[in-house]
């Protein structure tokens, strides 16, 4: 069962963008070294939640939120949450690819050097980790310097996973990470997702069903803001609960 | 309502197993009333009917494997297409039965039956009478149906005790009707297992309805 201690939870979470309620009181425990399913249609707050986990929907000048998201029992919305630390330790991988227009090298490099990492070697250890860990090291190995916009899309989407890597984060959170992606390429990032689990907290945002029935540990379905059922993912897909969750899982929804 | 050509599918996969189901049950009352007639042609003829059975098992399983390859089943739709998975695997089982009977009724030939047949008949048509009760409650997803069906197989259980017991002595006073008590012990046997696989089918429809595993043959 979902078992393992929490990461975050989130307690009566309510979100507005300006009137639109985009968050009802949802309550959700992120479990710590799985791999968190974030499921439902467009419009259903997925997304929001996800932003809401690292404060991102800090830069939303409309967004008006009660209740409350501890992180290791911390609330991250208390005055003396610093944010840079935050999103430290919580890094995000996007939808499309977006690496800096800077060398491979580069990429990874920036967020360690900015945190005042300056020596070379110490650099380069932090790359070389990074990329291996990313599963990109092999590829890209010789032509460190090469620019990252010459890779392909799936190796510039490892890319900004090896630079969500480099800051050694303890939670990555990735809104829909392979919808950009061919099946190939996907298949590496879903191969890459579940192998980086043993040492970080996952939180994945997708459209694919699929997907979140190949990778993820539990599955958290959200429809018109409001989380509908959270559940092992074997269960969601096989046996779920709410009604709302088998019409959209079996593709009756609407 | 979305997806209404994956829901005919899943239709005509329930309509496949219900002609699969019926066949059997016709299988099942041939063989026993080969065996009460001695009648070595019908017998054949169930015998010829398991390659039909046979070959409907692998359509619906080519069908089934096909669906999930295609249409990625999730929910229901998985439940219902791994219980067509196990119900056509039941199904096949009890054809198979009943050609054993239909052998054994080829072995006993025109040999005088040891005694009258009451017991076996009443087997059979139990049994039988489960199998359609298992498939209409497979139809109508009546979970309560499924549930009942259990306490026939306990009647058809008492009945292959009973028939092992009487047979036993018939043995007993006379040694020379060992041969033929011994088959009819068998056909007691395979009827007994055909009920099971009947309680079997009712199993998966509890879990086809609530996603939950019984156990109704403890």
């Amino acid at each position: 069962m979902r078992e393992n201690a929490a990461v975050f939870k989130a307690t009566d979470l309510n979100l507005w963008y300006g009137s639109n309620h985009a968050l009802k009181n949802v309550q959700l425990t992120i479990a710590k070294n799985k791999i968190t399913a974030i499921i439902g249609p467009s419009g259903c707050g997925k997304s929001t939640f996800l932003k809401v986990l690292n404060r991102m929907v800090d830069l939303i000048a409309s967004v008006k939120m009660t209740g409350s998201v501890c992180f290791h029992g911390k609330d991250i919305y208390s005055k003396d949450t610093n944010v840079v630390t935050l999103r430290t330790s919580i890094g995000m991988v996007f939808q499309k690819p977006n690496p800096f227009p800077k060398s491979i090298f580069e990429n990874v490099a920036f967020a360690p050097r900015i945190h005042g990492i300056k020596s070379k070697e110490e650099l380069y250890a932090i790359v070389e980790r990074s990329l291996k860990q990313a599963a990109l090291w092999d590829e890209v190995r010789g032509r460190l310097h090469d620019p990252a916009l010459s890779l392909s899309g799936g190796q510039q989407q490892r890319l900004c996973i090896a630079r969500v890597l480099a800051l050694q984060p303890e939670v990555i959170l990735m809104d829909e990470p392979t919808s950009a992606l061919d099946p190939i390429a996907t298949l590496k990032i879903e191969e890459l997702i579940v192998n980086l689990k043993e040492n970080y907290n996952i939180v994945i945002v997708t459209h694919n069903m699929q997907q979140a029935a190949r990778i993820s540990d539990d599955t958290a379905f959200f429809l018109n803001g409001e989380l509908v059922e959270v559940e092992e993912t074997g269960i969601i897909f096989t046996k779920p609960k709410d009604r709302r969750t088998e019409d959209y899982i079996t593709g009756r929804f609407g | 309502m979305i997806r209404t050509n994956f829901q005919h599918a899943l239709e005509d996969l329930q309509k496949d197993i219900l002609q699969m189901g019926s066949m059997v049950e016709d299988m099942i009352t041939c063989a026993v009333k080969a065996l009460a007639a001695q009648d070595q042609d019908l017998a054949q003829a169930v015998l010829d009917k398991d390659e039909i059975v046979d070959n409907l098992d692998m359509a619906i399983e080519d069908k089934c494997m096909k669906l999930i390859a295609t249409q990625q089943p999730m929910g229901k739709d998985l439940r219902t297409i791994g219980t067509a998975f196990n119900i056509i695997k039941d199904l096949e089982r009890m054809a198979d039965y009943a050609c054993d009977i239909a052998k054994t009724v080829k072995r006993i030939g025109k040999e005088p039956l040891i005694k009258p047949l009451i017991d076996i008949p009443r087997m059979a048509e139990l049994a039988r009478s489960m199998v359609k009760k298992a498939l209409d409650s497979y139809v109508e997803e009546n979970v309560s149906l499924a549930e009942e069906i259990a306490a026939d197989d306990d009647q058809v259980d008492e009945l292959h005790n009973q028939i092992f017991r009487e047979l036993l002595v018939i043995m007993f006073e006379n040694p020379k009707t060992i041969t033929q008590a011994t088959y009819l012990l068998f056909i007691a046997r395979y009827l007994e297992r055909i009920a099971d696989h009947a309680t079997n089918i009712c199993e998966s429809v509890i879990f086809l309805v609530k996603g939950e595993r019984v156990d109704l043959n403890p």
